[in-house]
């Protein structure tokens, strides 16, 4: 277990408001966590920072070196229409130094199989549109499993997806952080994604509290991070959240 | 055959097709990246930003105004891409500001002192009379640069240029790809703006590039489409312009504009849908594919 990403003290936000205060924590290899917390807490802020697109105002981000990142957005923040073929968009994964545009065999070779593992191998020449949700989720798992990353990030990865596909999506994940991947992704659903997680991070403009589900789905823990009272029921073993009082807070 | 031989026999009318047709391609190639990357306004902006360095910097020192007005217009491009970095709000309003006041400098001091080069409306509208042996020179020059820089940067633009945020994060150096592009686009638009005209630059910056977009859904083949499309646009239009006695520019926008027309007529909705939000980069982005 070494450390991948270590963020000590860090204050950041946007324009010197800052959205995330004295934030302390680690990120471990082959672990798999979720950040969880309301619209506007600072999940993003804190994968910004891990992904080190977003410089912190104090603290310190520190990265282990010759650590490989790689990022599956928000679908929702995405360029449909852009002119790209799946076959295209994956092989941006790619960055490493080669100096023809054009793909060598090799790299041919790796988006086929990278495509055939996620089941989307005869999508390959199609135009990024024509893609259910699920799809377009696998195709940017495939842009960043093509980097072979040590740490995998993903934004709200089962928001805009069905149950069907937030289920493959969350065994796809299992599978890759058994392989050795360490895995850290944003989530507002508690009972649908986080409780299946073996590591959770709770986050309100300052980590809340940082342990498993079962450590951290509580009604104190909640109700400081969404400031609503929650309560929490046991089912097979597994915390589920009822959320009686204001429908809708948690699907924010 | 008589026609298209009979004004080949003027030297002037060589340079001019010359010059108008490796325009055009250029403008078609570098409009791809600015039209997805919803900057047009931008290149409409540059065009007359470059016009208010030329007309100050002949004042000064004439044979220099090709550097002026090339300074002049990567000065701008870098300071509007660091306002519409900060606040894309403000980059409208920032390219309005900045490029128009520098387009009314360069009106008045034309107006006032006159020109060394070429004449105002050839300026505003593009004129093949003129056109010098270092003109020709800087036109290749310039291509040369954009094509080797697209050439070995071209996943690192087509990575920025489709998603900023997630090439960053995967270790490209975004503000040096997008400072790169604003420096091919305006020597881009200086190198091509005798031909062409002020006024008329930013059209060959779209017009190729929509008109590619609309007939393919692969990035490779809008490339080499919208490089055929501002060929032959520049090279027919050369031509029209001659037999029709106006300024090259105009005709050479309005055969695009005409390619436009009929490809629009062949794809219909289809067409029309795949350019959805190419005017403004964030428009589309809050839509999830059905």
């Amino acid at each position: 277990m070494t450390a991948l990403l270590t963020l000590s003290g860090v204050t950041a936000g946007y324009d010197a408001t800052p959205v995330l205060h004295d934030v302390d924590l680690a990120i471990t290899s082959g672990e798999f966590t979720g950040i969880v917390g309301p619209s506007g807490a600072g999940k993003t802020t804190l994968l910004r920072l891990l992904l080190g697109t977003l410089a912190p105002a104090h603290g310190t981000v520190e990265r282990a070196p010759g650590l490989t990142l790689a990022y599956v957005p928000q679908l929702e923040t995405v360029d449909w229409n852009f002119p790209v073929t799946v076959f295209e968009c994956v092989l941006m994964g790619r960055t490493s130094h080669r100096l023809w545009p054009w793909p060598s065999a090799d790299e041919r070779r790796s988006v086929a199989q990278v495509l055939e593992r996620l089941g989307i191998a005869d999508l390959s020449g199609r135009h990024i549109r024509e893609l259910s949700g699920g799809q377009q989720q696998r195709m940017f798992l495939a842009r960043a499993l093509l980097r072979e990353p040590a740490l995998l990030l993903l934004d709200e990865p089962t928001s805009g997806v069905d149950i069907n596909t937030r289920h493959d999506v969350l065994h796809l994940l299992g599978d890759l952080n058994r392989d050795g991947m360490a895995i850290v992704l944003t989530t507002h659903d508690l009972n649908g994604m986080a409780a299946h997680l073996p590591h959770l991070v709770c986050v309100n403009g300052h980590i809340v509290a940082e342990g498993s589900p079962e450590q951290v789905i509580t009604p104190e823990v909640l109700e400081e991070t969404y400031g609503a009272k929650l309560e929490v029921l046991q089912h097979l073993g597994m915390p589920v959240v009822i959320d009686g009082g204001a429908p809708g807070r948690l699907a924010g | 055959m008589e026609t298209l031989l009979e004004p080949l026999a003027f030297g002037f009318f060589q340079r001019g097709l010359l010059v108008a047709t490796l325009s055009g391609a250029l403008l078609g190639f570098i409009g791809v990246y600015i039209v997805l990357r919803g900057m047009s306004y931008i290149g409409h902006g540059l065009s007359h930003a470059i016009f208010g360095g030329y007309a100050a910097t002949q004042l000064f020192a004439a044979q220099f105004y090709v550097l002026g007005a090339g300074l002049w217009g990567i000065a701008s491009a870098i300071a509007i891409t660091a306002v519409s970095r900060r606040s894309r709000l403000g980059a409208d309003a920032a390219i309005g500001v900045v490029t128009t006041a520098s387009f009314a400098l360069g009106v008045a001091l034309f107006s006032k002192f006159g020109s060394a080069g070429p004449s105002f409306d050839n300026a505003l509208f593009g004129s093949i009379l003129g056109i010098t042996d270092s003109q020709i020179l800087w036109l290749l020059a310039v291509i040369a640069l954009t094509a080797v820089a697209v050439f070995f940067r071209y996943r690192a633009l087509l990575f920025t240029t489709f998603d900023p945020d997630v090439a960053q994060a995967s270790g490209i150096r975004v503000g040096r790809i997008e400072a790169l592009l604003m420096v091919i686009l305006s020597l881009s638009i200086l190198v091509t703006l005798t031909v062409i005209g002020v006024t008329l630059v930013a059209a060959m910056l779209v017009i190729p590039a929509v008109i590619a977009r609309m007939l393919t859904n692969t990035f490779g083949w809008m490339l080499a489409l919208s490089t055929l499309v501002g060929t032959l646009c520049g090279l027919v239009g050369m031509y029209l312009s001659y037999y029709a006695g106006v300024p090259s520019g105009t005709m050479i926008v309005l055969v695009g504009a005409t390619v436009f027309l009929i490809v629009l007529g062949m794809t219909g909705a289809r067409g029309l849908r795949r350019t959805a939000g190419m005017d403004h980069p964030t428009a589309d982005r809050s839509r999830v594919a059905a």
